[in-house]
């Protein structure tokens, strides 16, 4: 993402700290982190076990549940495109697919200047504007071929 | 100063209303137009977003879809004070396609600032929570059970009943969960109620939390909703600034609190037992039931777990009485739920209406069919766990044991409207797939049955022993509906057995090819 930060070790203990006052503070932690050095490394991992004094494997476990936490960092940009059913009836996953193979990416897979990540998303609630897509965040409803490929040009700028 | 409204919900930022906004209000300043510009919620007719909504003497007047370049006709035309122009939709509250809903969760939707607890209470909030303060617990039990509402995430559960256990446990910590993990493709509605009533939601938790006991309410949404989520803090701000979260609430001696809590991507979250798991900080696991979350819930102790729409229809139940919501709807499915219709439709939004309007009137009456303008050819009620259902069943009403008897769902009431192009067939294998991806693993059905799925349907598609794999397929299908822990195993099957029962065409293509 845009404007993280490199990880260090200090910073993410000040940011684990900062939450554990709450109840079940795992979640928020790893939002926190991602949000700071835009991915959970090992070595937070590792910070977050022995703060909330549960094993390495066992939060190594709870960071790869979640599809939104990478261990290393994504590009610059993010592109999430839905492919669930409702964007799938209007043509969604033709539209991905051929989106796809133009720019020679797969699911996950980052620009080779790692300007910009494309992932797939199973629904974004914009079902009445199917098909749609989320750049850093940003809805798109009855988004079309012409705007995937400006986003991938203004990623570039960035 | 003339008030005007530009929706913040997320589907009206998807087709520009934040760009709108600016426009309006560049284009109001070098006018010299004194113009407040409201950002409020949608009013649910989303093929009009962005939709804007300027306050006259007769009524809150349209503009919709208006597009930034648009903005300067506008002015050209009047519309600060409704004036005549091709977006033009009339007064509102007018417009046909809200005149035909009956709209008691969403009343305020759309029509208030989302995050003004004056404008809520202008608009009737905080009644029903007064009303709750006043008759104590057991009395708001017991008007939530006579209403007759059930669980609208999904499952149907009497909202009462659930309320009783917690309440009826011994006193100690207990907790108000709300489920706002809303996946399911096609729905849309809690993300509408939590971006344009935020509040309603708030006050329906500080009833529950007053009725059994509990101080502590989470929200679990999903990150997928980032605007939402925003919009949902602000108002949990608000509340709290204005004396409605905190301590002693009023003067009630009641401490109640919210906390919103956002996912991570994981769909089965939404499944009860395993957002709890995931609210205590572990792997989204499903637990085993028994024990009932109401018994044993968030961190081991008794938690009401309900969702967004239940919960915000709460305060309306208190407010009305419980008999005003049961009067509403058909046999046990009781007072109003808000159809969300999607997919390839023409006319797409949010429409809330009494219980038992048949499908078809639905999906050609208020959706106007599809947007290609193709026939329609399947629609998909309840999610990516609902089944897919032909135009021979358009007759059936919408309510939750009409839908159960022809083996499909009302889930959340999402409708995903599919034209004549679509292969079953490949929605089949993409239910299974989903399925497979979203699995949490926990239990054999629904890790391996998934994968196998897609596997066999891929041979079907490929014209390989046809006959022999859709026998194969109905077999796993019965393993993973009666064998899988919880709802994502459970009824990933529906989709794909409707498909098969509906639509055996499609499975057996390329079968046909090779007979001609």
């Amino acid at each position: 993402m845009a404007g993280a930060a490199p990880y260090n070790d200090e910073r993410a203990r000040e940011i684990i700290a900062a939450h554990l006052g709450l109840e079940g503070p795992a979640l928020p932690i790893l939002h926190a982190l991602q949000a700071e050095f835009g991915c959970v490394p090992e070595s937070a991992v590792k910070e977050m076990a022995s703060a909330l004094n549960i094993s390495r494997a066992e939060m190594h476990g709870v960071v790869t549940f979640y599809h939104d936490f990478h261990s290393a960092p994504h590009g610059r940009h993010a592109l999430k495109i839905c492919r669930a059913e409702s964007c799938q009836s209007m043509g969604a996953e033709k539209l991905a697919n051929e989106f796809l193979a133009r720019h020679k990416l797969e699911w996950g897979q980052t620009t080779p200047d790692g300007s910009l990540t494309v992932d797939p998303v199973y629904c974004l609630g914009l079902c009445a504007h199917s098909p749609s897509a989320l750049y850093d965040g940003e809805p798109i409803g009855m988004v079309d071929a012409e705007t995937l490929d400006e986003l991938v040009q203004e990623a570039k700028g960035k | 100063m003339t008030k005007i409204y530009i929706p913040l919900d997320m589907a009206a930022v998807a087709m520009g209303a934040d760009r709108l906004a600016a426009a309006v209000a560049k284009e109001a300043a070098a006018r010299g137009q004194q113009v407040e510009i409201v950002r409020n919620g949608s009013r649910g007719m989303l093929w009009l977003e962005p939709l804007i909504e300027v306050e006259t003497p007769a009524g809150r007047v349209g503009y919709g879809p208006a597009k930034v370049k648009d903005v300067a006709s506008l002015f050209d035309a009047g519309f600060l004070a409704g004036g005549a122009h091709p977006l033009n939709i009339g007064v509102v509250d007018e417009h046909p396609w809200m005149k035909k809903q009956n709209r008691v969760t969403f009343v305020r939707c759309g029509v208030i600032d989302p995050v003004s607890v004056a404008d809520y209470e202008a608009h009737g909030g905080f009644v029903g929570l007064k009303k709750a303060f006043e008759v104590g617990s057991s009395a708001i039990v017991e008007e939530v059970t006579k209403s007759g509402l059930r669980g609208r995430g999904g499952a149907g559960f009497p909202t009462g009943i659930k309320w009783k256990t917690v309440a009826d446990c011994a006193p100690g910590q207990k907790y108000v969960v709300v489920n706002a993990d809303e996946g399911d493709s096609g729905t849309f509605a809690d993300r509408m109620i939590m971006e344009g009533d935020p509040l309603s939601l708030i006050e329906g938790m500080i009833i529950c939390g007053y009725a059994i006991g509990g101080s502590k309410g989470y929200v679990y949404l999903r990150s997928e909703y980032p605007i939402c989520a925003t919009v949902f803090q602000a108002a949990i701000d608000a509340a709290r600034a204005a004396g409605w979260l905190g301590q002693n609430i009023k003067g009630s001696g009641f401490d109640f609190d919210v906390e919103l809590r956002v996912g991570a991507g994981a769909y089965v979250c939404g499944e009860e037992t395993s957002l709890l798991e995931s609210l205590e900080g572990k792997r989204g696991i499903v637990r085993a039931k028994p024990p009932l979350p109401a018994h044993v819930g968030l961190f081991g102790k008794p938690t009401v777990v309900n969702n967004v729409l239940s919960m915000a229809t709460i305060p309306m139940i208190m407010e009305k009485g419980a008999q005003h919501y049961a009067d509403l709807g058909v046999g046990r499915s009781r007072g109003t739920m808000p159809l969300q219709i999607a997919g390839n439709v023409k006319y797409g939004g949010l429409f809330e209406t009494d219980f038992g309007v048949p499908l078809g009137e639905i999906v050609n009456d208020i959706a106007g069919g599809t947007r290609t303008g193709r026939p329609v050819k399947a629609v998909q009620v309840g999610g990516p766990l609902g089944a897919y259902l032909p135009q021979s069943l358009f007759d059936l009403p919408f309510d939750y044991e009409a839908f159960a008897a022809k083996d499909s769902l009302i889930g959340h009431g999402g409708l995903v409207l599919f034209d004549d192009t679509v292969d079953m067939a490949w929605m089949a294998r993409f239910g299974m797939e989903f399925c497979a991806i979203e699995s949490c693993g926990k239990c054999t059905p629904c890790r391996i049955g998934s994968t196998r799925g897609v596997e066999t349907i891929d041979k079907i598609r490929k014209g390989q022993d046809v006959e022999k794999n859709i026998e194969l397929l109905k077999d796993l299908c019965h393993t993973m509906k009666f064998g899988s822990l919880c709802a994502l195993g459970g009824f990933a099957p529906y989709p794909v057995e409707s498909a098969l029962r509906h639509f055996p065409e499609d499975f057996r293509k390329p079968a046909l090819e090779a007979a001609e």
